[in-house]
């Protein structure tokens, strides 16, 4: 019976350690990373058929459309906030950033929320791992993170950032036909998958390895082949050139079906398992969640 | 008879060779599959697993493989509690052997074809032999039923057994195993009928992948009702097994089987009856309360006997409050059994009624994901919950004495109870810290999974390895166990009206 005390002292020992024993994540400056990719380019995508799903299903978008080649960056954003806030589309209340939707429509279904029109928040200034601060007259981004993809929006801010330059989110099936092409593959580059290729669990924390840096996020367009400290990446992109469809930041898209009030994402992020890589895999959330691990892109018809 | 005829006779045709051949194959392909995932797979042992054994794992059928890997698992636990229900209720001796021989020759087909095909390349001539696995196993549950009809004069209670029964006398304990049997083949059904349209316009799905799906089919509503009552029921047999083997009796057994029929049957109801009643979680809470009033009326029984058992046995008439919890404690196999059904109210039904109390407020705002996870983490805590039982009892059955008994023991309660609660801290840890603070708590929480966890797996393969060597000795354990091919019981049934062939298996 004492050994057995003694065991169970042990290990709530070993495990009280083991609780306190990890870093925290530095919310500091880090080591800015030129990838060479440039974060304000788009892509056309040519109308037609792709194969949607797990399960192939033929799918047919009717016209093209053009879609940003990369995340919406902090920087980006933050320059987005300086010039919605200029315009009065956007206002401060508290450390939140507030923004109008003209709410969604509401049947009433089981386990629907009513989204109602009005201002709705668009991006908490004060939750720990926010890249972009608010000096009172600006914001700006915490150095070295300028070309990270934007975290901790919501939906509303990423549809409003979308709206304000005249452009909107990519619906599921335009995001998944950008990161797939016409065939059948399970990733945007192919049919496997390597530590690094994509910004997934697997490939543990990169800049922590290179930077000695603990940051989970890597700037858009990474992964591109180029060689950094010594770190060889291999080249992401989709049949359409897209960086970062797998891996990174799950990215918002702008379908709201009917029936429920939530919002869908596509593409995994650093906290992932490979299977949440898949172009096929799907989450979702409230449109006014927000998270570290969830950023967007925006779609556009074509000129 | 020769000695690996011997030894064949003990593993297929004893009770305690079946179950030991059985939990030997859950075993080692737990061990195989347990290396596909996690964190298995960033140390590499995944890719090691996947060369040499020329597994092909295409990513567009990762759920199809994970059903069927389910299901083989599923397949050998029901082909355990078989075994144990066609030993320790009273049936005639052609019966026990007709449905162990089915249900063995199905459980083994339905495993290593259905994980051939699933882990091996698509050869349908394997997934039809899957299907002729499956479909053993349901005869050999037909087969169990017809033996277990309670109305059977023959097995009817005397008016003054303390075991629960009608006024006529009919044994209320078996009428619960008999009804658990017609359950879970009526809820098999739900399985197959759906199975049976795959590839024919019903496409393969992981429940937890649909939670968000406003409007979901009738098959998909019905693979969803199948999965909940299937483990429900293989829990409420594990159940009604522990309830045997502690000598359930009196009127704590007469409430607990009427809670336990009834739960049942409601509870059956309620979850097929989701693919057209939107209100079924009404009628499946209902079932839920009688199967798990049973439940705690059998942990109050048990507690009750072993703090009983032991203070008598060391002649303590007034124990004081000490004493009688040390009593309790004193084996920990049987504690352990009642222990893990109260510590499931903690990780799975609490979690569950939790969920669904704040599943507006909270869990439909969070990412799908972290709903997802703390569902799968649910799911899984209840299936290994039952597993533990499972192992306790076997470890008892197998005459685990001693301080290894105390060990072994110890270890599977402390090891699982530590791993679940650390598996559902995990899976609730946005409610107390954010995203942004979370690594600490995920790092540790998976520390202490991988830890309980790890220590049962190594105390159960070395249980395994010693049951192995066991079989190499001329008179090992092995030997005594297949002298007496059943599992002890404590009632005594009177038995009228049958030959001398037909009593040797009565209790």
């Amino acid at each position: 019976m004492k050994r057995a005390i003694y065991l169970i002292l042990i290990l709530t020992l070993a495990f009280s350690v083991s609780c306190t024993s990890q870093e925290e994540q530095p919310a500091g400056a880090i080591p800015y990373v030129d990838t060479g990719v440039s974060d304000t380019v788009w892509v056309r995508i040519p109308a037609g058929k792709f194969y949607k799903g797990q399960h192939r299903h033929e799918t047919m978008i009717d016209k093209d459309y053009e879609i940003m080649i990369t995340d919406v960056t902090n920087a980006q954003y933050a320059k987005y906030l300086n010039e919605a806030l200029s315009a009065g589309k956007i206002k401060l209340v508290g450390n939140k950033v507030m923004g109008y939707y003209k709410g969604d429509p509401f049947n009433g279904f089981k386990h629907e929320i009513r989204i109602t029109a009005g201002d709705k928040l668009y991006f908490p200034l004060d939750e720990p791992g926010v890249r972009i601060k608010f000096d009172g007259k600006a914001f700006t981004v915490v150095k070295g993170f300028e070309n990270h993809p934007v975290t901790y929006e919501t939906w509303f801010g990423a549809n409003g950032y979308a709206r304000f330059y005249g452009w909107r989110l990519p619906t599921e099936n335009e995001w998944e036909k950008a990161a797939r092409g016409t065939d059948v593959r399970t990733y945007p580059w192919g049919d496997e998958i390597y530590p690094n290729i994509a910004n997934y669990i697997s490939s543990h924390n990169l800049f922590e390895k290179i930077f000695n840096k603990s940051i989970t996020t890597t700037p858009v367009g990474f992964y591109n082949g180029k060689t950094y400290e010594g770190y060889k990446t291999l080249d992401n992109r989709s049949p359409y050139g897209l960086y970062d469809m797998a891996g990174n930041v799950w990215q918002w898209c702008g379908d709201d079906y009917p029936d429920v009030h939530y919002r869908y994402l596509r593409g995994g992020s650093h906290e992932n398992y490979e299977y949440n890589l898949f172009v096929w895999a799907r989450n979702s959330a409230g449109p006014g969640f927000y998270s570290m691990y969830f950023g967007f892109r925006c779609a556009r018809d074509a000129q | 008879m020769s000695l690996s005829e011997n030894r064949f006779s003990y593993l297929f045709r004893s009770t305690k060779g079946l179950i030991l051949v059985a939990i030997a194959m859950i075993s080692l392909v737990t061990a195989i599959w347990g290396t596909l995932s996690g964190p298995m797979v960033e140390w590499g042992v995944k890719a090691i697993t996947v060369k040499l054994l020329g597994m092909q794992l295409h990513p567009w059928q990762r759920e199809g493989r994970i059903i069927m890997l389910y299901h083989a698992i599923a397949m050998a636990v029901v082909a355990i509690e078989v075994y144990i229900i066609t030993s320790i209720v009273p049936m005639k001796k052609h019966q026990q052997t007709n449905i162990n021989t089915i249900v063995t020759f199905g459980y083994l087909m339905a495993m290593i074809f259905g994980l051939y095909f699933a882990y091996f390349g698509h050869n349908f001539v394997f997934h039809g032999l899957f299907l002729v696995g499956q479909s053993l196993v349901f005869f050999a549950g037909l087969s169990l039923a017809a033996a277990l009809w309670p109305w059977n004069k023959e097995y009817y209670l005397p008016p003054d057994s303390p075991y629960a029964h009608t006024k006529s006398g009919v044994d209320l304990e078996r009428l619960a195993f008999f009804t658990m049997a017609v359950a879970t083949l009526l809820s098999a059904t739900w399985g197959a009928v759906t199975g049976s349209y795959w590839g024919n316009g019903h496409e393969t799905f992981l429940a937890e992948n649909l939670i968000r799906n406003p409007h979901k089919t009738e098959l998909q509503h019905a693979i969803i009702g199948h999965l909940h009552i299937m483990v429900s029921l293989v829990a409420v047999a594990v159940t009604l097994i522990v309830g045997r083997w502690m000598d359930f009796k009196g009127l704590l057994h007469k409430w607990a089987m009427y809670f336990m029929i009834i739960g049942s049957i409601v509870l059956t109801a309620g979850a097929l009856s989701i693919v057209w009643l939107p209100w079924a979680h009404a009628i499946i809470y209902v079932g839920a309360v009688g199967t798990m009033m049973a439940a705690l009326l059998y942990v109050i029984y048990s507690w009750k006997k072993l703090i009983h058992d032991r203070t008598a046995e060391l002649n303590l008439p007034k124990a004081n409050g000490w004493q009688k919890v040390k009593a309790l404690l004193h084996d920990p196999l049987k504690f352990g059994s009642g222990w893990q059904m109260v510590y499931m109210n903690f990780t799975v039904s609490g979690v569950g009624i939790f969920m669904a109390i704040k599943l507006d407020k909270i869990f439909r705002v969070w990412p799908a994901r972290e709903e997802r996870i703390t569902l799968t983490g649910h799911w899984h805590i209840l299936a290994a919950l039952i597993a533990t039982i499972i192992i306790m009892y076997y470890a008892d059955i197998s005459g685990l004495k001693g301080k290894v008994r105390q060990w072994f023991g110890w270890i599977v309660i402390i090891g699982s109870d530590i791993a679940f609660a650390s598996a559902t801290i995990f899976s609730m840890k946005r409610l107390f810290v954010s995203e942004y603070a979370q690594q600490p708590i995920v790092h540790s929480t998976m520390l202490a999974i991988d830890f309980g966890l790890g220590a049962i797996l190594i105390f159960l393969a070395l249980f395994l390895i010693w049951r192995l060597f066991d079989l190499f000795k001329q008179d090992g354990l092995w030997k005594k166990e297949a002298q007496h091919p059943d599992l002890d019981v404590n009632r005594v049934i009177p038995v009228t009206g049958l030959d001398n062939s037909e009593q040797e298996v009565k209790k």
